[in-house]
């Protein structure tokens, strides 16, 4: 995984709450084997019209956005499915951080492991940050991950939390795997107490 | 000191923890299906790794598969390719498969307890939200990314942090008519589809304890909908009852030996949650879903909200979103608005029991003029009792379509799915926008409102035919 430190971006703002992963990348685009090409799945039924075309008034669309890496969202983004299909959408778009006042449980743990950086901030921030996009839409923020915060235009910043085993995996890019592979005298050990055979 | 349910289970599935760090946890059971494993597979191949404990893992081909025949031909080239590729990793890996020829094929969900692998005191994940299911039998269940997928394949473990406990109180009888898709869904429309974030739900109470199995699992399925990645309900007689005899339960001197954890786990008295809520069923009517998340729900009579009446700007706007997108009028009830599909089926309601209640209200009458009725088993053995019993006969005298097992039209992924516009009543579990195919728009409801629905074309209280 690709480490995470800082990133700069304008703010896409996507001012709904509830957004499910659904609507992030609709069920017919998880015939894939693979993680690539998802990215055109991305939002579709909200980027296209039934006759395939781009809706332009849909944030993803408009011209300002493209190459913007942070989207803003309302509250319980990424609810429903567990398909981790929807992180793997948003990074190939190009997103690399959601900032919301709360995520679902499942969404959140795979977007960890894809190097995209769920920032939970208050009601307030949120609404000021919605605000700033209408106001200033080319204003961009800066998120430092070492020291957990957000530095908005005006030079304020903005702490969030995010736990320490997580927080380590996103800048060192940890392999997560690796990590519990390094338990296997443990894990041996338990299945061993347990009467779990090795053979089967 | 007295612990829930969820601690017994927990504590005894640490397999280690450094300091500042998630929890080893040990995963008794790994359920695999086609959509989210493929990644997971390729990776094992990329890293040159095995699956640790095959005769832990069982896979099941559900969401893309065809329900119309079980020829590939009749679904399209991807879903096809991903169902191949499937067999071939689940051979590769030695991993057991009911592959789509079985008998005992179906969705994920309705397998597992089917075929007694899912059992009291366990750890089980699948890549998949609804493995909340599996908590009807007091094990621990929560559905997974296909990152984790990959995680339990090669380790059989998984990193976890302890999430918080919610005791969910139902008390009271249920009236005739009113079941556990009405419990479930009211207890969403009260905490929101958030209310349950960072929580493991355990379902309690009179009206609990009276369900049978395959109503508990309607409840645990649904957890995921409030937010909650699992539901939890203490195994009773009812369990073992539905357990004993089933082909991977445990036999003989093993069952006595397992009787006697499972009698253990129940939570002790005075054991502390971090949160509880209690619901009195007694007055509860059938419930519907009116809007685009399982938390917009009302009572089948009562009119839905008024986004005009609504003060908070941010829910205002979502209500406004949702009616919409539903192309409903706000301040009317939903009884009486015109449907065009009604779909029976999925790992909420798609058990034997459920198909049942459906075919007491079909029996002798027809589908209304123009309506479509869409009947789909959980699994295969699940439409062979289903056949025994004459339901088939019911549903294809009344106008319905009768299916071989699958997902279907609960996640629209092989060709079964609703037009742009058009209506549904289902039983499954979820009413995003598009998520029955595209423009599509559902109201969840039991199976009795389902097929009451069905029969009258409209919207309708199923009170009337029971
Ligand atoms: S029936 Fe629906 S909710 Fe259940 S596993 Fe299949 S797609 Fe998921």
């Amino acid at each position: 995984m690709k480490p995470f430190t800082t990133l700069t971006s304008k703010l896409i703002p996507l001012p709904h709450r509830n957004i499910d992963t659904d609507q992030i990348i609709p069920a017919r685009y998880l015939k894939v084997t693979d993680k690539a090409g998802l990215a055109e799945g991305l939002f579709h039924d909200w980027r296209y019209d039934a006759q395939g075309t781009a809706n332009p008034n849909f944030v993803l669309n408009q011209p300002q956005f493209q190459g913007a890496s942070i989207l803003l969202a309302g509250d319980n983004f990424g609810c429903g499915s567990s398909r981790e299909h929807a992180p793997w959408a948003l990074v190939g778009w190009g997103i690399r951080a959601v900032i919301s006042t709360s995520f679902a449980d499942i969404f959140r743990n795979n977007a960890l492991k894809n190097g995209l950086l769920p920032v939970i901030v208050d009601e307030g921030t949120l609404q000021s940050l919605f605000d700033l996009t209408e106001e200033s839409p080319q204003a961009e923020v800066t998120i430092e991950l070492k020291t957990r915060s957000l530095r908005l235009p005006d030079g304020s910043m903005v702490e969030f939390p995010i736990d320490a085993f997580a927080h380590k995996c996103l800048l060192e890019g940890v392999d997560q795997l690796g990590y519990i592979r390094s338990f296997e005298d443990q894990i041996a050990a338990y299945e061993f107490a347990r009467g779990i055979s090795i053979i089967g | 000191m007295p612990k829930t349910i969820f601690d017994k289970v927990w504590q005894s599935h640490v397999v280690a923890q450094a300091p500042d760090s998630p929890v080893v946890l040990y995963i008794d059971l790994h359920l695999v299906h086609e959509v989210t494993s493929p990644q997971a597979f390729s990776g094992l191949r990329q890293r040159d790794l095995t699956v640790r404990r095959p005769e832990r893992t069982v896979a099941t081909i559900d969401h893309s598969t065809p329900t119309k025949g079980l020829s590939l031909s009749l679904v399209d080239d991807m879903a096809a390719q991903q169902i191949r590729q499937f067999q071939t990793n689940c051979q590769d890996f030695g991993v057991p498969l009911y592959d789509l020829d079985s008998d005992e094929r179906g969705i994920v969900h309705v397998v597992g307890p089917e075929q007694g692998f899912t059992q009291p005191g366990m750890t089980i994940v699948c890549g998949d939200s609804h493995t909340s299911t599996h908590g009807a039998f007091g094990a621990l269940a929560f559905g997974i990314g296909t990152s984790e997928v990959e995680h339990v394949l090669a380790t059989q473990c998984l990193l976890q942090y302890r999430p918080k406990t919610c005791l969910v109180n139902f008390e009271g009888e249920l009236q005739p008519g009113v079941t556990a898709k009405d419990m479930i869904l009211a207890l969403i429309a009260e905490i929101g589809i958030g209310g349950g974030t960072g929580y493991v739900f355990e379902y309690a109470g009179s009206a609990v304890r009276s369900l049978d199995m395959e109503a508990r699992m309607t409840l645990c399925n649904m957890s995921i909908e409030a937010g909650a990645r699992a539901g939890m309900i203490a195994p009773d007689e009812i369990a073992f009852e539905y357990l004993k005899g089933r082909p991977h339960a445990p036999q003989g001197e093993d069952w006595d030996v397992a009787l006697a954890n499972w009698e253990s786990l129940p939570s002790d008295p005075g054991a502390g949650y971090d949160k509880e809520i209690s619901i009195d069923v007694s007055t509860l009517e059938p419930m519907l879903t009116y809007g685009t998340n399982p938390g917009m729900g009302v009572p089948v009579g009562i009119a839905i909200p008024d986004p005009a009446r609504v003060s908070d700007l941010g829910q205002r706007e979502a209500l406004e979103g949702a009616l919409r997108y539903m192309d409903l009028t706000p301040g009317k009830s939903l009884a009486g608005q015109k449907v065009d599909v009604i779909f029976v089926g999925s790992c909420t309601n798609g058990r034997i029991s459920d198909l049942r209640q459906a075919a007491s209200v079909l029996i002798g009458r027809k589908v209304a003029d123009g309506v479509r009725l869409l009947v789909v088993p959980g699994s295969e053995k699940v439409r062979a009792q289903a056949e025994a019993e004459g339901i088939d006969q019911i549903v294809r005298q009344a106008g319905g379509e009768w299916r071989f097992a699958g997902c279907s039209m609960c996640i629209a992924m092989n060709g079964d799915q609703l037009q742009p516009g058009q209506y549904a009543v289902s039983t499954s579990n979820r009413n995003f926008e598009g998520r029955q195919g595209k423009g599509g728009r559902t109201f969840l409801a039991s199976p009795l409102t389902a097929a009451a629905s069905a029969i009258a074309g409209r919207v309708t209280d199923p009170r009337k035919y029971v």
